[in-house]
């Protein structure tokens, strides 16, 4: 059933990186085999954000090369059995990154794993187009803020028309996973609400991610935030979507504002 | 001090109506103009190329503006041509 996941934006520091490690180790986690590989050519954090940042050895670019063997650049988890890791080149140039080579690493990688996570770098040059080039369905994250809006926006319309899937007349499913939302901004009208951006974007909801200082201490350390605070709502929210990426049916949470007293004291001193 | 009143005396009002607004307004633009060719980038290529059979001229120094307003929109073609004009022969097929 293997199936090849773009997670995506066009806008950059919306969460792609975080989302593919906790999207990756959520699908892990249920017991599926699963890649990650970073597509982001000189600017790699996947393996920062895994924890994985020293055992780099090959990556995706000596892959597609030719100089390395694929098993000699998949790096295992430490933590998860069935959790690999693609890291990109950090010296090479994203040019390196042939439309032959990739699909035929594609391919290899597709024979081995259930789920083949591409991450994707920001904007939509060669490194964006082809991390969804072979996707068969795409993650499209976005921040409730106009800018992140608009650019999903552009990369749905790239997914409909520049993935191999577009080509053939076939569909890349899509699926939107809101990020960064801020229940207490949502109430008080200042941030997009989700039903602006799903009936702006005209795309199903994969999940909402809530803001949390979860998110950050588990890039501090290295662990998707599924597995460095697994109580945590951002936790919860990415296990849940990984759920509804395997075809289950679950209900949607969103995010409440808490309103206990100490949360309203805090909140009017950070305010 | 409930948010309601907070923001009464605040004076700000909730400015998520206006980016919806702003946002379905500014796609349905955009929408329309994917998959289009690039007129701006068709029209310097024609032009150069159309003027640079009579006339030697940097391909740098030609400007092709399109401004849109809400009655007509302008086009602005910019060709500097040097002092040292070579006329060139058009020639002859």
């Amino acid at each position: 059933m293997s199936k090849v996941l773009v997670v995506t934006s066009g806008k950059g520091g919306v969460g792609k990186t975080t989302t593919t490690a906790a999207l990756g180790a959520a699908l892990a986690q249920r017991g599926d085999k699963v890649v990650v590989v970073d597509f982001d050519v000189g600017l790699r954090n996947l393996d920062l954000v895994m924890g994985a940042e020293r055992r780099v050895v090959f990556d995706l670019i000596n892959v597609v090369q030719g100089v390395a063997k694929l098993p000699q650049a998949l790096i295992k988890d430490k933590r998860l059995e069935n959790l690999w890791l693609l890291p990109a080149s950090q010296t090479r140039d994203k040019d390196a990154l042939t439309e032959e080579g990739v699909g035929k690493v594609i391919a290899d990688l597709r024979s081995r794993f259930d789920w083949v996570i591409c991450d994707s770098p920001a904007g939509i040059e060669r490194g964006a187009s082809m991390a969804m080039r072979f996707a068969d369905e795409a993650v499209i994250v976005t921040n409730p803020e106009v800018s992140s809006v608009r650019d999903s926006d552009r990369i749905i319309g790239m997914l409909d028309s520049k993935t191999v899937r577009a080509e053939k007349g076939e569909r890349v499913e899509k699926h939107i996973l809101i990020t960064r939302y801020d229940p207490s901004r949502a109430a008080r009208g200042e941030m997009l609400t989700i039903d602006d951006i799903l009936e702006i974007l005209a795309t199903p909801l994969l999940g909402i991610i809530p803001e949390s200082q979860d998110v950050l201490k588990a890039s501090n350390v290295g662990t998707p935030v599924t597995l460095s605070n697994a109580d945590g709502a951002p936790a919860r929210a990415y296990m849940d979507a990984a759920k509804r990426l395997c075809g289950e049916n679950v209900t949607m949470h969103v995010p409440a504002e808490r309103r206990g007293l100490m949360d309203r004291l805090l909140r009017r001193r950070a305010a | 001090m409930s948010m309601g009143l907070l923001r009464l005396l605040r004076g700000n009002k909730a400015t998520a109506p206006v980016a919806r607004e702003r946002l379905q307004i500014l796609l349905a633009h955009e929408r329309g103009m994917r998959g289009q060719p690039d007129l701006l980038g068709v029209l310097r290529e024609e032009i150069l190329a159309v003027v640079s059979k009579h006339v030697t001229l940097d391909p740098t120094k030609v400007i092709v503006r399109l401004e849109r307003g809400d009655e007509v929109s302008t086009l602005e073609v910019d060709i500097e041509v040097p002092n040292d004009i070579e006329r060139k022969k058009v020639a002859v097929a």
